[in-house]
């Protein structure tokens, strides 16, 4: 296993602390109380969510400091934000105003796009998105402590978070199957450290907690996600772009919890009013998860 | 004769925790809904997460007063960081508590955001070498009665305390690698008290 610090150690923990929840996009003070009492163990403060994002077009940028800290004021939980991809400036800004955890994010505009935020050389703790080993352990040899699926985000369509958390889980399972001396080569094609191959080789997971991403909109994606083998769940647009927020947020809390149960999804798929409308992930121009690879 | 542990999964390091356990020869299961409380079950584990998200599970899915009636009645129960403030009689910043059944008062997010999580190695009365202690945005225990003993104490405050057969922590043994409280909780609190 390669050595990371204490603080990396910490930052990990953090993340595993947030398994089995739901964090959730809020764009308000207000959003983040109606997601906190809905049973968010985190919220994502952001100043538009993902398809408004989408449909304002333009450079997407970190949100405003000031409006990052009335959401840090009126919530207990953990607070996220999102930073450009290779932006470390503003990763340093949000890590002056104390966030829990930065989101280096393909949904805001990328500012480079050759390299990531060296990650390593931060206190505060990162999660990046990843389309399958090769990129989730390329960040995480960045510095990141948490991974997302990619998705394509503000569509409410689930096809992409389902394709990249089958592809991490299938390339998993193949990692673990090859001899030791067959790792060399498997970490070259990957273009990964050998060190990080070894420890997914060793324990048939990630070093880090996994969670999906892109296109959540309803309990059942959410479930869907779980058994796929996320370790919990990103609602970004889903929820306050459908027609009940509050329902629909304690809805898919509950169906991450209770993933398999489907007596119970059913209960929690009923009467949730209307759905984010969505856009199919084919019919858009703007591809968000091909930004950083 | 194998100990059945009860692992709270409703959100958080319920995992970990599972693991600890069944390397030190329990027998675990998860607890989810209310049919898993007709599982045979000698103790409970509240484990770290986010205490806002388990007060509402625990009330939503009807775990909560079986639960909350179990613990009054004896059955051990182990806590860790959000698990010690759903026990908490009293949190020092909300008027809302959930079981209620330490007699403590708890201060939430007491050391502030992530940037002050932190670690450190320390004495746990019962335990003969110091155990690792990742204290993450970690609530404190800033208050409790003379009943209570306190096995640890980290800065100024208590880390761990002990209440009849309520183990409470406010740092993460289950993350470190290292069982001994883990086994402290099933031999001189679990065991003990075992009706069969």
């Amino acid at each position: 296993m390669p050595e990371i610090t204490r603080q990396q150690e910490l930052n990990r923990n953090l993340a595993a602390m947030l398994k089995g929840g739901v964090i959730m996009d809020v764009t308000t003070p207000e959003q983040a109380v109606i997601a906190e009492q809905a049973g968010a163990c985190a919220v994502m403060a952001l100043e538009r969510i993902p398809a408004d994002i989408r449909a304002a077009g333009g450079v997407s940028r970190m949100s405003d400091p000031a409006m990052i800290r009335t959401i840090q004021q009126a919530v207990t939980i953990p607070v996220m934000a999102k930073c450009r991809i290779g932006h470390f400036a503003e990763a340093q800004i949000l890590e002056a105003v104390e966030i829990d955890y930065i989101d280096e994010s393909e949904v805001l505009s990328p500012a480079d796009d050759t390299y990531h935020i060296d990650k390593n050389k931060f206190k505060v703790p990162f999660v990046c998105g990843a389309r399958d080993l090769g990129e989730a352990l390329r960040r995480i040899a960045e510095g990141a402590s948490m991974i997302r699926t990619k998705g394509e985000p503000g569509t409410g369509d689930i096809i992409q978070a389902v394709r990249h958390m089958r592809k991490m889980n299938a390339e998993i399972r193949r990692i673990v199957s090859l001899s030791g001396d067959e790792l060399y080569e498997a970490a070259k094609n990957l273009q990964v450290p050998l060190e990080l191959l070894q420890s997914v080789h060793d324990n048939g997971k990630l070093p880090v907690v996994n969670f999906a991403a892109g296109g959540i909109a309803t309990p059942a994606d959410a479930a869907l996600m779980m058994q796929l083998g996320a370790e919990g769940v990103f609602v970004g647009s889903g929820i306050f772009k459908s027609g009940d927020p509050v329902k629909r947020a304690s809805a898919i809390v509950k169906a991450v919890t209770n993933y398999t149960d489907a007596a119970m999804l059913a209960e929690l798929s009923s009467d949730l009013g209307e759905a984010m409308v969505g856009i199919n992930a084919d019919e858009i121009a703007l591809i968000m998860e091909e930004r950083g690879k | 004769m194998k100990l059945h542990i009860a692992v709270l999964a409703l959100q958080g390091a319920f995992a970990e925790h599972r693991k600890m356990l069944e390397n030190s020869g329990a027998d675990v299961f998860e607890l989810r809904c209310r049919k898993d409380l007709d599982k045979k079950c000698d103790a409970l584990v509240l484990p770290g997460g986010e205490s806002t998200v388990q007060g509402k599970l625990l009330r939503e899915l009807g775990l909560f007063e079986p639960l909350k009636q179990r613990i009054g009645n004896g059955l051990p129960v182990m806590a860790t960081c959000a698990g010690v403030i759903l026990l908490a009689e009293k949190l020092e910043d909300d008027p809302a508590t959930h079981f209620g059944t330490l007699p403590i008062t708890v201060r939430r997010n007491a050391y502030g955001r992530q940037l002050a999580s932190f670690y450190t190695d320390g004495h746990f009365s019962g335990i003969d070498a110091p155990v690792p202690m990742p204290f993450i945005r970690a609530p404190q225990i800033v208050g409790y009665n003379d009943k209570t003993e306190v096995l640890a104490t980290v800065g100024n405050s208590p880390a761990a305390v002990r209440f009849h057969r309520q183990l409470a922590m406010t740092f993460h043994p289950e993350i470190t690698g290292n069982p001994s409280i883990h086994r402290y909780f099933l031999e001189k609190i679990v065991l003990p008290g075992r009706k069969n």
